[in-house]
């Protein structure tokens, strides 16, 4: 198997999942790059190990609050063989954003999440859709609160500004506040049903309920086209603008190729490789919205496959990732508040973004306080020599011989974490405080312990904040 | 200004989980509050009476004296203008000085700029405490965040000091920017360093430190009790910033057992801590803010109250002109804002102040607006 082969599987699981230990990756590798596309893309049936009743029936600890939802879902991204699957859902709940502190009620948070994993890779008009009907989205962004005679603006603006056109795009705004207005009209009589206040039981799960009586039936004129719409018209709209194209293309290639800037700064700023967003906007018109087929023109293509490093991971990324890199939490037991707590720390905390807005990526992830824990974090696990990720990166630093030059140690452990890329300077620093040892006899005793001090120290640099 | 010599500190209380204000700063003497507060209600003889009107919550003696001494501004109807009762919002919104819309940048973090603008001092700020509150965060700003002072430091993993200390040696030439290009690496870079830096300085703190006082075992108390040590260190930090844990008060329940619980814990920690500054010639140059994110409903649900708008601050220090502040909302049924005490006074006000008066700022850029001061510092 060729080193480039392995290093550019390494660098799909990375970025179409929360990366996998080095036996998939070369396993992977063998199977070939288009197949394993393939294969990330059509998830298969698979419960991942244990469906959420019976996590809940069986590790009481994880009932946060009401049930183990926020645990289940990062269960789900450790343990899923359908790692895109989940990596999808992610990323559509940074993008179609709700948060428990508004919500309070993981049920419905739990629901919502399972229809962006439903819908995450299919048509995005369907998810337009979903994300408007379902219960979270409706009482967080208001619309339960618009009526027909009284419209609040709130979700109408949102999914416009936030979900699926953006504010601008080339320097032009994509829509006006008139546009606004109508859409909230179109939307009303959108509404739920059982939402009970959350205290003092806890609120139960709420449905979906259209309420024609209280739907807007007058005339509407939403981006230059009149009539009589509702909600499922104006995302018909929606759906067929260039905005729209740019936007999610833009999204898209900020989580899955490189970091853009913010999302606010779209109008003005032009997305940095036009060619890929261009390409990526004909597939979206060409399959007529087809999420998996976008997905499918950027993980073959060679913008993608180059894109090496040039991302910074986000705090779920790196706490799943370094957990299915040492092996840990395959199976269920208690304890698992201390991983829940350490995403919150590091700035993620899932079911919670700080605002609609969702999360504010790339090096706005890094702040003094959340570097330090995420490097701590990171090096107290892959240091963890009782982890059996980590008992087999030293085994097979034992089986290339009886003797490890120190550059052998340094570039051995890169590889064995993800084929992992280091600056000249940084490694040949790795390098040097390798050689204090000197050669280093792997069957010692303390041949292990100098492979975790290496890793720690590998995992401690600044390229390894990348993915 | 201050006739302090020494620069001006604030110290930020942050009381996560919305504390009711009602039984906080309670108008025991209001015909009114008797009736909405049948199972909560406080009596003359359970508070500690400021007037016949108001007193403290009986949890909160250690503030009480403080305010009899005349350290201690009471911010009544302080709230900020449409109040939503998201815990989340709201504590953004008293985070980034911002009711309207939604924005990044902290009000503190932008104070801390205008302090330190050529970033002189990496320890400007500190906070203790799980993660970075927004209030804190503005690009360029670095500011160190400590979960405990006495294991805080980068990669304490490494078995063995020799070992670790290599490590750190190598870490920081790791993070030269130098190494590597771009104005993210810049970024990178700086923020490795400065933590690196400011943990080699931070951990000193607890080592030149020495107290007669006894701080309590809960993470606030610690946390106050590291605000000192790092404080008496002569660090020249300006901004330090702690609270509770999120949701320690967010009860809804039982409140006539859990809130003087919670009051008790809390102005004992704040009481030990002015006593500790006291002990170390320390105590002139420090004004504290308690606060919350909103208050809760005048009318109890039982025996909790659900979240409403309308609360109250503290402003306590040597440098402060002790009394009240702001008018009591009026409990009048028609005065009510559905069902909530109207605020009366915009906390940006109290922030104007603390930045003006005190720290010797500009608060128009930095609260985006001119607000009225009070006269509360000295």
């Amino acid at each position: 198997m060729a080193d480039n082969d392995i290093a550019l599987m390494a660098h799909l699981m990375r970025r179409a999942g929360f990366g996998a230990q080095y036996d998939e990756i070369v396993e992977r590798a063998e199977k070939g790059y288009e197949a394993t596309v393939e294969e990330l893309l059509n998830p298969t049936d698979d419960n991942h190990g244990m469906d959420l009743d019976l996590n809940e029936r069986s590790f009481l600890e994880w009932n946060h609050f009401i049930r183990c939802v926020p645990e289940y879902i990062m269960w789900r991204m450790i343990n899923s063989r359908n790692q895109l699957e989940e990596k999808m859902v992610l990323f559509w709940h940074g993008i179609l954003c709700t948060a428990d502190s508004k919500t309070q009620s993981y049920v419905t948070s739990q629901a919502e999440l399972d229809m962006l994993r439903a819908n995450g890779m299919g048509n995005f008009r369907e998810l337009l859709i979903e994300i408007s009907k379902d219960p979270a989205m409706i009482y967080f962004l208001d619309n339960c609160l618009s009526h027909k005679d009284n419209i609040n603006e709130n979700y109408g603006r949102e999914l416009l500004e936030l979900f699926s056109m953006g504010v601008g795009m080339d320097g032009q705004f994509n829509y006006t506040e008139d546009d606004v207005k109508e859409c909230a009209r179109a939307f009303t009589g959108w509404t739920i049903g059982n939402n009970i206040p959350g205290q003092p039981y806890g609120r139960y799960a709420s449905q979906f309920v259209y309420n024609p009586s209280d739907h807007d039936e007058g005339m509407k004129t939403f981006l230059g086209e009149t009539g009589n719409f509702n909600g499922e018209d104006v995302i018909d709209i929606i759906v067929k603008q260039p905005a729209t194209a740019r936007f999610i293309s833009r999204h898209m290639y900020s989580y899955f190729v490189a970091d853009e800037g913010g999302v606010p700064s779209w109008m003005e700023t032009p997305p940095r490789d036009m060619a890929t967003i261009k390409m990526l906007e004909d597939v979206y018109f060409n399959s007529v919205y087809d999420i998996k087929a976008m997905l499918r023109a950027l993980f073959n293509s060679d913008a993608f496959k180059e894109a090496r490093f040039q991302r910074i991971k986000g705090p779920i990324e790196s706490i799943v990732g370094t957990i299915r890199l040492v092996g840990d939490w395959t199976t269920p037991r208690p304890g698992f508040e201390v991983i829940f707590d350490e995403m919150k720390h590091m700035g993620q905390e899932i079911l919670n973004p700080p605002s609609v807005e969702g999360w504010h990526t790339g090096k706005e992830w890094i702040d003094g306080g959340t570097l330090v824990r995420r490097i701590n974090f990171t090096a107290d696990y892959v240091g963890d020599l009782t982890q059996p990720g980590v008992q087999d990166l030293v085994r097979k630093l034992q089986a290339e011989g009886p003797v490890l030059s120190p550059d052998n140690l340094v570039d051995g452990c890169l590889r064995l974490l993800g084929c992992y890329e280091l600056e000249t300077e940084t490694r040949e620093m790795l390098i040097k405080h390798a050689e204090k040892t000197g050669d280093l006899p792997t069957g010692n005793r303390e041949f292990p312990g100098q492979v975790a001090q290496m890793l720690q120290m590998i995992v401690a640099t600044k390229e390894y904040l990348y993915a | 200004m201050t006739s302090t010599k020494k620069d001006p500190v604030l110290v930020m209380l942050q009381m996560t989980g919305a504390y009711d204000a009602l039984n906080t700063f309670v108008p025991y003497g209001d015909p009114h509050y008797q009736d909405y507060r049948d199972v909560l209600r406080l009596s003359a003889e359970d508070v500690h009476a400021v007037d016949d009107y108001v007193g403290f919550n009986p949890g909160m003696g250690p503030l009480k004296e403080l305010y009899d001494q005349g350290k201690v501004a009471v911010m009544q109807g302080i709230g900020y203008p449409n109040p939503i009762r998201s815990h989340f919002r709201s504590l953004d919104i008293w985070h980034t000085a911002e009711p309207d819309k939604m924005v990044t940048d902290g009000w503190l973090g932008k104070a801390i700029r205008d302090i330190d603008p050529n970033k002189e001092n990496i320890l400007t700020a500190v906070n203790f405490g799980r993660g970075l509150p927004r209030a804190l965060a503005a690009p360029g700003v670095s500011v160190a965040s400590v979960g405990d002072l006495a294991s805080y430091g980068v990669l304490t993993g490494i078995d063995g000091e020799e070992e670790r200390m290599d490590a750190l040696d190598i870490f920081g030439r790791m993070y030269s920017p130098m190494i590597g290009s771009g104005a993210v690496n810049d970024y990178l870079s700086q923020t490795g360093l400065d933590a690196l830096k400011g943990a080699d300085i931070l951990k000193t703190a607890p080592d030149m430190y020495t107290s007669g006082i006894e701080y309590g075992g809960s993470p606030f108390a610690q946390w106050l009790k590291n605000i000192a040590q790092v404080h008496t260190a002569g660090f020249g930090t300006r901004v330090l910033y702690t609270g509770v844990n999120p949701g320690t008060f967010d009860t809804h329940a039982n409140q006539h057992i859990t809130l003087p619980k919670l009051w008790g814990d809390v102005t004992t920690a704040i009481g030990d801590f002015y006593q500790d500054l006291v002990e170390h010639n320390a105590n002139e140059e420090v004004v504290m803010v308690v606060f919350t994110e909103f208050g809760r409903r005048v009318k109890e649900n039982g025996s909790g109250t659900d979240h409403g708008s309308g609360g109250v601050a503290f402003v306590i220090g040597d440098a402060v002109k002790g009394g009240l502040y702001g008018e009591y909302p009026s409990l009048e049924p028609d005065k009510l804002d559905e069902g909530d005490l109207r605020w009366n006074n915009d906390f940006r006000s109290t922030y104007a102040t603390l930045l003006e008066d005190w720290m010797g700022l500009d608060s128009q850029p930095i609260l985006n607006g001119n607000f009225e001061k009070f006269d509360f510092i000295k």
